[in-house]
């Protein structure tokens, strides 16, 4: 364990201006959200992806991990620092650590259902970067008319999955698109046009 | 009790965390009431405690915290839950509307414009806006999944047609974004039009039935009506007797023995400000 990576320096203090900045996320989709002293990624994670996970992934919220993420250094970080459930199946994950071509089709992950569409899953997709990609428009809840997003490195499948995905509303997964130590939310209510 | 028996913010890392996932899952679906897990606050339920949870679990060193209780900071209930916040969570705290990062509210919105990056955490006794009209859980459930209203407005026509008009005056039902029917709290129906569009993000929080929804910031939050009984909002005659302002909401205070009455602003921070 001595080379295990550091988690939260400081847990209580880190964890809640962390999850602000996430909650400032979701609650302006499309918004590159920098995130205040992140830790160093683990091993292939971001720094941005490595952070969400220790903020809000715990024993009660089975992770899920692209094979691309599927590593020692990264499982005993998760088991050591979060003590989350890692799974082999999509649909029993509530988090999954997504690599961009993984998330070519959004299937197989927990949806929720209409009666109880909380019940879904949140999808953290690595991206080589938040701002350098094209130009695409979005629309919804959080967003004053509309905003711009231009993130990097996503199968243009991804985008049709997104349609698909946002026409399920209420139900759907959640995505937090990260990059570094920044991320960018996609709440399923919101209409992503090119 | 000395304050290092209690964790940061009171809650414990695993009960924010909880809370925090249902925070996040409200936002992604505005107007839907998330069930979470709360565990008991040292308050009883009437105090807020489902508001207090909100405000634990996104609270920090950095924010500034207002707490009114129909309109005003000085009262019991409002002094006690910021005190609890200055000494749990060491927080500074303001009476001042556009000073506050977060405002936990019982009963009001304040008249004072939000901003962008503001939190309005509300307590709410009663989350499930059909529940006088639907006693049962499952059914209510079933409603909200078919986007079915229609015995909400049926009960609204009916007071229209027993009493001219919507005698609901509080606690008045508002779709969200178009989808979503949601109680927006015991607020005076004044408040409503401030609930729609508006910059801050909104948080609610229900204690005894361990509930919590949102709307994020420029949500489209409409409140229910008909094409001949449009919506609309109380109004006076009066003007604050203390600020004059003829905007505001106002309370009816009797101020002598011969019963003489008078008008003032309910939100006590945005009459002083006014008075100044
Ligand atoms: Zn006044």
């Amino acid at each position: 364990m001595t080379d295990l990576a550091r988690g939260l320096a400081d847990p209580a203090h880190d964890a809640q201006r962390l999850f602000r900045a996430v909650l400032d996320g979701f609650s302006h989709p499309g918004r590159i959200v920098a995130l205040p002293q992140a830790p160093a990624g683990v091993g292939p994670l971001s720094a941005a992806a490595t952070a969400f996970v220790l903020t809000l992934v715990d024993r009660d919220t089975p992770l899920w991990l692209a094979p691309a993420f599927d590593r020692d250094a990264v499982r005993d970080f998760v088991r050591f620092h979060t003590g989350a459930p890692i799974v082999a199946r999509e649909a029993e994950a509530l988090f999954a650590l997504l690599t961009p071509d993984r998330a070519a089709t959004l299937d197989g992950f927990a949806i929720g259902s209409d009666p109880y569409p909380d019940r879904s899953a949140t999808l953290i997709v690595e991206v080589p970067s938040l701002s350098t990609g094209p130009e695409r428009f979005l629309r919804g809840p959080g967003i004053q008319s509309r905003t711009t997003a231009r993130v990097d490195g996503l199968p243009d499948s991804f985008w049709s999955e997104w349609k698909a995905n946002n026409a399920l509303f209420p139900c759907g997964v959640d995505v937090v698109l990260t990059a570094c130590s920044e991320l960018l939310a996609l709440p399923r209510g919101i209409v992503v046009e090119a | 009790m000395p304050d290092g028996a209690y964790n940061y913010a009171y809650l414990d890392e695993q009960t924010k965390r909880m809370i925090r996932r249902a925070i996040l899952k409200a936002v992604a679906v505005p107007g839907y009431q998330v069930p979470f897990g709360g565990r008991e606050m040292p308050l009883p339920y009437g105090w807020g405690t489902g508001g207090i949870q909100v405000t634990a679990a996104i609270i920090g060193q950095d924010d500034t915290l207002k707490v009114i209780d129909q309109g005003a900071d000085d009262t019991t209930n409002a002094v006690s839950i910021r005190r609890f916040f200055a000494r749990v969570a060491d927080v500074d705290t303001t009476t001042r509307t556009e000073e506050a990062t977060i405002i936990q509210t019982r009963h009001r919105v304040p008249e004072t414009p939000l901003q962008e990056g503001q939190i309005l955490v509300f307590q709410v006794p009663i989350p499930e806006p059909l529940r006088m009209l639907e006693p049962r859980e499952t059914e209510t459930r079933t409603l909200h999944a078919l986007s079915e209203y229609g015995v909400m407005q049926v009960s609204l026509y009916e007071s229209i047609a027993r009493h001219g008009r919507i005698a609901k005056t509080y606690n008045y039902p508002v779709l969200v974004n178009g989808r979503y029917m949601m109680s927006p709290s015991p607020i005076p129906k004044f408040d409503n039009p401030k609930l729609d569009r508006n910059p801050a993000l909104q948080l609610y929080g229900a204690g005894r039935e361990k509930r919590i929804y949102a709307v994020p910031p420029y949500t489209p939050v409409k409140s229910l009506d008909f094409d001949d009984h449009p919506f609309e909002i109380e109004t006076w005659e009066q003007c604050c007797a203390l600020c004059g302002s003829k905007a505001s909401f106002l309370d009816e205070m009797i101020v002598d023995d011969e019963g003489q009455r008078l008008f003032v602003c309910s939100d006590t921070d945005y009459c002083e400000e006014r008075r100044k």
